[in-house]
């Protein structure tokens, strides 16, 4: 374990510890074109430390884009540029000498459809562990099964660890993939509509784990499950197309939102009224 | 009954009959081919024949030098021709753009090496290997020659396979702070294994049958070969000589092509074992 904190700190870099008024990540009129399309214009949030945040809003208007921005992963997309001001506990996270392999292992990303490798369960979680450093095999099984007694896992898997992780249900192929992230102790977690590929039952599931993830991490979920929002999220983001760009168009606490709304969109959007 | 219910029926029974006799035809051929094998082939086939070299131009002893220069050509076209493949392979998928010329370029240069005639890489291979760059007629000749032309074969399975490799692996690894280069050899290229060994069999596959591009390359020398660099005879080419040039040949040539397609059955047979432990060590639920 020490050793995993050690590996942590290693790959942090060095900036001034923000107090608690300070938010993690602050976003400033942050844009993103894909070539000559712009699909994000003028995004301006803060999320605090510890606290859940919801990006909400109808397919297409940038949501996913702007996670993608949080740890780089835009950097995928061919001709993806983004402009504007987004700093991570202070570090600018647009900077292009930025180191972006220490940046993803800070902050970790869960993918819509869970995508364990396919290989072993514990190949799957060994992997970003050694990747990290991590020399040593009892650190990392005592990792792994911290980590996949935090997602709720090690019961139903700790006697097959050597089975193949694409045998695993939906669920607990994603709460493998959580596990997997939580590994390198992100400081943000990233989850990308993490239930709306599963049954409504290991959504379900998934979702009390976001609940109880938010003491070891910071975590931004898209979702277009407003009742998801609702459940498990402390502030919301509605995301809007204007003129054919996304935009946020009102945040704030879930009761803002969802009880007494500024904007005449969101207001129709968390009625139902409008998608 | 009406007529057209008659006439349905009849129809019926001729699609049956042509769904089931075409792949009865081609399996009729194959066991026709494999029992003349057998037939003229297993009565020669002892361990001695095995394990010793052959006599009089191939009318007796056995093919023990064949054996193992087959084994060292093969060798040699895979070592060099697999990593290449991969390698390309990997350019291709992973570091180069979709759209990329030069990936369209080599590709079809791969294509059009695919289907150039063996006797061509013979003669290419006679030319640069063993007259320009002074190798002789060698088993290193011949096994280059041979890396040559399973190359494109190796390369479009690589390709193919590593493409088939689902995206969720590929950003997930990134996602979890992996390098680019360690998220291809740790997890993209592991992920592609079975596809890049079935492409592996059927390049080993050509490669164990070819006699053309061998003839004019690692040559025809029946002695058991003691260095990379001295002549030596293939399984296939044996076979061809003993039916063209050696007169009263024909039994031997059998049995020595009986034994040739028991390595590629065996052949086969391991890389498949091995390209289905890998997909079920990794299997991903339908």
């Amino acid at each position: 374990m020490t050793n995993l904190h050690a590996v942590a700190e290693l790959h942090r870099p060095p900036v001034d510890e923000p107090g608690p008024a300070v938010p993690l990540i602050r976003a400033r009129g942050v844009s993103v074109s894909y070539g000559a399309r712009r699909v994000l214009g003028d995004v301006s949030l803060d999320i605090a430390r510890g606290s859940v945040t919801a990006l909400i809003g109808p397919s297409g208007c940038g949501k996913t884009s702007f996670l993608g921005c949080l740890n780089r992963m835009v950097d995928l997309i061919p001709r993806c540029r983004v402009t504007g001001e987004l700093r991570l506990a202070g570090a600018d996270l647009l900077d292009p000498t930025l180191d972006v392999v220490a940046l993803r292992r800070r902050v970790g990303l869960i993918f819509q459809r869970p995508n364990p490798f396919p290989f072993s369960i514990r190949h799957n979680l060994d992997l970003p562990l050694r990747e990290a450093g991590v020399r040593r095999k009892e650190p990392r099984a005592a990792a792994i099964e911290r980590c996949l007694r935090a997602v709720g896992l090690w019961d139903e898997v700790h006697d097959r660890l050597d089975h193949a992780a694409g045998a695993l249900s939906g669920g607990q192929q994603q709460r493998l993939c959580i596990a997997r992230a939580l590994l390198l102790d992100p400081e943000v977690l990233l989850m990308d509509e993490p239930c709306s590929a599963l049954d409504p039952i290991s959504g379900a599931t998934v979702e009390a784990l976001i609940g109880s993830l938010k003491e070891r991490c910071t975590i931004v979920i898209v979702t277009h499950n407003l009742a998801q929002a609702r459940r498990v999220a402390d502030r919301c983001a509605l995301f809007w197309l204007r003129d054919g760009i996304g935009t946020i168009v009102e945040q704030g606490t879930v009761g803002q939102i969802f009880h007494a709304p500024k904007s005449e969109i969101t207001a129709a959007y968390v009625r139902g009224a409008v998608a | 009954m009406s007529i057209d219910a008659l006439r349905r029926r009849r129809t019926a029974r001729v699609v049956d009959a042509a769904v089931w006799g075409v792949p009865a035809i081609t399996v009729a051929a194959l066991a026709w081919l494999l029992a003349d094998v057998v037939w003229h082939g297993a009565g020669q086939i002892d361990l001695a024949f095995l394990t010793t070299a052959p006599r009089s131009a191939g009318r007796a002893g056995g093919i023990a030098p064949m054996l193992v220069s087959t084994a060292i050509v093969v060798a040699i076209a895979v070592a060099v021709a697999l990593p290449l493949a991969v390698g390309t392979a990997v350019l291709l998928v992973e570091v180069l753009p979709p759209s990329a010329s030069a990936g369209r370029w080599i590709r079809r240069s791969l294509d059009i090496l695919a289907g150039m005639p063996s006797i061509v890489f013979g003669l290419f291979g006679n030319l640069v290997f063993c007259t320009m760059l002074g190798m002789g007629f060698s088993l290193l000749s011949g096994g280059l020659t041979l890396a040559c032309m399973v190359l494109p074969i190796l390369m479009r399975a690589a390709e193919e396979s590593l493409r088939g490799v689902p995206d969720g692996c590929r950003r997930g690894a990134l996602a979890l702070g992996m390098p680019r280069h360690r998220a291809i050899t740790a997890v993209i290229l592991p992920c592609g294994m079975p596809g890049i060994i079935d492409g592996l069999t059927l390049g080993v596959g050509r490669a164990m049958a070819e006699t053309a591009a061998l003839v004019f390359t690692s040559g025809y020398v029946d002695r058991m070969p003691s260095a990379l660099t001295d002549s030596g005879r293939t399984l296939a080419v044996h076979v061809f000589d003993l039916s063209m040039n050696v007169t009263g040949g024909d039994r031997w040539a059998y049995a020595t092509a009986l034994v040739l397609i028991g390595l590629l059955l065996v052949t086969a047979g391991l890389l498949s074992l091995a390209s289905r432990f890998l997909q079920r060590k990794g299997a991903h639920k339908p």
